[in-house]
């Protein structure tokens, strides 16, 4: 493992809002390649930590280094090498898939022809082809969101946040949802995703779990459940969350 | 310079791609100017009269014949009593009465000095002052008719005569003055609000969010908001321009390329405005409300409908910090008068300065972190 | 139902700047209208041409100036400097009096003065004409009287009733609360309807056991009350800065406003039942509701110069007769014996807005 380039090096990172502290003193690193999932029930402050990683908000303390560059000195640098998904639908509706990709590959500075060939390349990938004019209103959610993931790493990030990505979305899809990010994986784009679901925590390389502002939990998912005497991840959650 | 490209690409698609937009954009503005120019008028064309006449000589008579001898007077009504006149008046029935005293007759002959009350409704105030300026000023051409028939001498002129004459506008057609002013507001209207609800919209929906995680740099986004909107108030203007000539008949007497290029500045100011309310609103209604609060006062004291020579000192500072007022005063003098770029250039200058403040604000205001 | 008004009420107080826009609003358009929008018209720049510089001339220029209409701007030397000086914009008018002005009097010979005004603003060009004229006629008369005895004259006695000062004001305020009653009756409540709408509440409220009246209630009774507020601080602001009291019944006053409080709280509902977004029903109320009710109620501009179409549909306008209600009781004391019709119109619009968005109401839930 240690042999893997460093992606994500976060040390003492806190976030505060006035009195209420919502990061105390995160520590870990996130390796090329790799998929971690990022746990914690809500409020646990998953959400602040990714807003922080993809420089959409400033730590209080610490620093936070993200494909090579301090996020808090030079956010536009990190934003480059990133790709993110929020939770939020955040394609536009009332733009055509088309439409869609070639605006956020246009915003990433791509080529008009690398745009072309990228659009055309996931399309295909998604069996999507026949949607390319549709406008995305009239497109069920789960392929929705699988677009989403692919305007994302349309530009080739190092690595790509999702924010709780298949919230909302049926079993089968969430399926070929999580075959995406491991092929997105295997080409060495790092993933590091949140989610509510503990099957999914089972996908991940290495999971880290939050409660009340700190991580309370990191490892790979065989040796959490050996060191909670779990069978399975949603037992550890449990168990932690009490 | 490319990235700025792709999102005006993407900002135009949208906003022709909504079927709700298109009317509001080109049609309501058509709509604005040919009833506005209609409405928004305080010329008074015809006060309603009423007479009180306790005299009945001929005198009255040829005073009374004054009076709806006028295209300003339509006599509605002569009653007997001042009370029935008042009674009309309070209901709305009449605009002013005039009551002319028993012996009117033989006061001006004999003791050479009569008297008449006149009493206008004066609710609206200042149509008030004109109504009872025009009454005063009848009077007092009968008075010197009588003076002249008395004095054969005097007869042919009278020792002063006064000639008005009306420049720029001599049928003074109250349209003619209103379509510059409007055409103005108009621009502003789609400039203040579809600048104000755009960006709130992607943050109503959570694409701004997206946005946010991409290093695209706060003056390509702001700017890729502002340009399309610029574009569109200027084809606006041009639409307006063109009705003012074929409808209205009022062409642009000074140079067309110098008013696009002021309502060019004047409306960075405006979107610029805009685009600061909707970096304050969180919601599509609060950023409604703003903008419409300082369309208000914007508005109201720009000169538009009330001249700025009247308002109070004060008022007339403040109207420095007013972008409307400047555009209209000078969107009026090139279309009606041809002035030139000398007779408004300071206020250009005051208006481009106010632009790149504005826009810098506004660059500033965005923020990409939450 | 109290849980659910106060509901209502946390939901529209939360939103602190709309509140400070809602009560803002009032008190910034009443001082404004008071303090600073008026069609008088004062210390109008004037140029001055004196091609004779006698007495005579000095002594009309001496009146025209001491009137308070006008302020010197320039003295000018030539004709051609008139253009120059109007196409800067720096005189409004400009008099010319011909040489050799006071011989020509006392000759008789009609001396005459020039009065050149800038008429593309022509509603000032006209009363500026006309104050001119009628001081030098003013003049003239008083001269012919001195120099040629002969005394004729009529005294005009001029009075303005329910606005001896003629302020701009008093005709404002009656617009002011229209428009505000409106804005926060109709606007605000077809937006806040349709948002319940947009955002899936209004079906959670519709499948819980308040009855639909009592859902509509719950959405209006608030609005109600902001709209009474703010009322009440206009006539404050009314009675208390520009002297202008209610002459008629406050009670009847405060019973009409409610009248149409309930015809526009009507409207909204109305609204709300077309539009799907809160967008549109905010274009809808922008477009239908406050630009006619700003323009053809008569608030601002006179509606018996309007062309006769427009005259037509000022005549649906709701607002149009409720101005006429407010300024008969506040301005000219009169009961309801003076405006009983207009009065009626109200109620059967009402009557029929509510008919309308109850029909509207049931089949959306059916």
């Amino acid at each position: 493992m240690n042999n893997r380039k460093k992606i994500i090096g976060v040390s003492h990172l806190v976030k505060k809002f006035g009195n209420f502290t919502a990061n105390d003193d995160l520590n870990f690193e996130v390796f090329k390649g790799e998929i971690f999932g990022f746990l914690g029930a809500n409020g646990a402050g998953k959400t602040t930590a990714i807003k922080i990683l993809c420089g959409l908000s400033s730590p209080t303390s610490g620093t936070v280094m993200v494909a090579g560059w301090d996020v808090g000195k030079f956010p536009d640098r990190v934003k480059e090498r990133i790709g993110y998904m929020s939770q939020r639908f955040s394609l536009y509706n009332d733009l055509t898939v088309k439409e869609n990709f070639r605006f956020y590959g246009g915003i990433y500075g791509l080529s008009a022809s690398a745009i072309k060939e990228r659009t055309a390349y996931f399309l295909k990938k998604l069996e999507m082809e026949q949607t390319r004019d549709v406008v995305l209103s009239k497109i069920p959610l789960g392929w929705k969101q699988k677009l989403a993931f692919s305007v994302a790493i349309m530009h080739d990030p190092q690595v790509v946040f999702l924010d709780e990505p298949t919230g909302g979305v049926d079993p089968i899809t969430r399926r070929q949802f999580w075959e995406l990010i491991y092929e997105t994986a295997h080409q060495g784009t790092t993933v590091f995703v949140t989610t509510h679901y503990m099957d999914e925590a089972e996908y991940c390389e290495r999971v880290s779990i939050m409660a009340e502002g700190r991580i309370v939990a990191l490892g790979t998912p065989a040796q959490m459940k050996e060191n909670y005497n779990a069978r399975t991840m949603n037992e550890v959650f449990v168990k932690i969350a009490r | 310079m490319r990235k700025l490209l792709y999102i005006l690409q993407k900002e135009f698609t949208q906003v022709f791609r909504d079927k709700a937009m298109l009317p509001i954009i080109f049609i309501v503005p058509v709509m604005q100017l040919l009833v506005l120019s209609y409405t928004a008028t305080f010329e008074i064309k015809q006060v309603r009269l009423v007479v009180v006449d306790h005299d009945h000589t001929p005198e009255s008579r040829a005073l009374i014949t004054k009076f709806s001898g006028s295209s300003f007077y339509k006599v509605t009504d002569q009653v007997e009593q001042y009370d029935r006149a008042a009674d009309l008046i309070k209901r709305g029935k009449a605009d002013q009465f005039i009551v002319i005293e028993p012996q009117f007759a033989r006061n001006l002959v004999i003791e050479q000095n009569a008297n008449i009350q006149v009493i206008t409704d004066a609710i609206n105030g200042s149509a008030a002052s004109l109504m009872s300026a025009y009454a005063i000023s009848i009077i007092g051409d009968y008075n010197r008719e009588i003076i002249v028939g008395m004095t054969p001498l005097a007869g042919q002129a009278l020792p002063i005569s006064v000639q008005p004459s009306f420049w720029y506008n001599p049928e003074l057609n109250y349209i003619t003055y209103m379509v510059p002013g409007i055409l103005v507001l108009l621009v502003t209207i789609i400039g203040l609000f579809l600048g104000s609800m755009n960006l709130v919209k992607e943050k109503e929906i959570g694409t701004i969010e997206q946005i946010n995680v991409t290093p695209i740099k706060k003056y390509q986004f702001i700017a890729g908001k502002l340009i399309p909107f610029w574009v569109i108030a200027n084809v606006d203007l041009a639409i307006g321009l063109l009705l003012a000539f074929f409808v209205f008949n009022i062409p642009v007497i000074g140079s067309v390329g110098l008013l696009f290029g002021v309502a060019s500045i004047y409306l960075v100011a405006i979107l610029s405005i805009g685009l600061v309310i909707s970096t304050l609103a969180n919601t599509m209604q609060q950023a409604m409300f703003i903008s419409w609060f300082f369309l208000v006062i914007f508005i109201l004291m720009s000169g538009l409908f009330t001249p700025i020579e009247s308002m109070p000192h004060w008022a007339q500072i403040l109207d420095y910090a007013n972008p409307v007022a400047y555009f209209i005063k000078i969107n009026r003098m090139i279309m009606l008068k041809g002035s030139g770029w000398s007779d408004i250039q300071s206020e250009v200058v005051i208006l481009a300065g106010y632009a790149v403040l504005l826009f810098t604000f506004s660059i500033w205001r965005y923020r990409k972190t939450v | 139902m109290w849980a659910f008004i106060k509901k209502e009420f946390f939901h529209i107080f939360r939103d602190y700047r709309s509140m400070v826009i809602l009560f803002g609003m009032p008190v910034v358009m009443v001082l404004l209208f008071g303090f600073a929008i008026t069609n008088d018209i004062n210390n109008a720049r004037v140029g001055i041409l004196d091609h004779s510089k006698d007495v005579v001339t000095r002594e009309i220029i001496q009146k025209l100036l001491s009137s308070g209409y006008f302020k010197l701007e320039a003295y000018l030397e030539s004709n051609e400097e008139i253009r120059r000086l109007f196409e800067q914009g720096r005189v409004k008018e400009v008099v010319v009096f011909e040489p050799d002005f006071a011989r020509k009097m006392e000759e008789r010979r009609g001396a005459s003065v020039q009065v050149i005004l800038d008429a593309s603003e022509p509603n000032t060009a006209n009363m500026l004409s006309s104050y001119t004229t009628g001081i030098i006629n003013t003049y003239t008369l008083r001269h012919m009287k001195q120099q040629m005895k002969i005394p004729v004259s009529i005294q005009v006695e001029s009075r303005m009733m329910y606005n001896p000062e003629a302020k701009s004001v008093y005709m404002f305020v009656p617009g002011v609360i229209t428009i505000l009653l409106m804005l926060v009756s109709a606007m605000m409540t077809s937006i806040s309807i349709t948002r319940e709408k947009e955002q899936g509440t209004m079906e959670a409220l519709l499948v819980s056991p308040l009855r639909p009246v009592q859902i509509i209630l719950g959405k209006v009774v608030p609005y109600v009350l902001l709209s009474f507020i703010n009322l009440i601080v206009i006539l404050l602001l009314a009675r208390y800065v520009f002297l202008m009291p209610v002459q008629g019944s406050l009670p009847l006053l405060l019973g009409e406003s409610l009248l149409f409080i309930m015809m526009s709280l009507a409207l909204g509902i109305l609204i709300s039942t077309v539009s799907k977004t809160q967008q549109q029903a905010m274009l809808l109320s922008m477009f239908a509701l406050m630009l006619p009710t700003i323009l053809l109620s008569g608030f601002i501009f006179p509606v018996e110069n309007m062309p006769l179409i427009l005259q037509w549909i000022s005549h649906l306008m709701p607002s149009k007769w409720f101005i006429v209600i407010v300024k008969s009781i506040m301005l000219k004391g009169t009961g309801l014996a003076y405006f009983w019709k207009e009065t009626l119109i109200i109620l059967v619009m009402t009557l029929f807005f509510v008919g309308l968005s109850v029909k509207k109401f049931k089949i959306r839930l059916g």
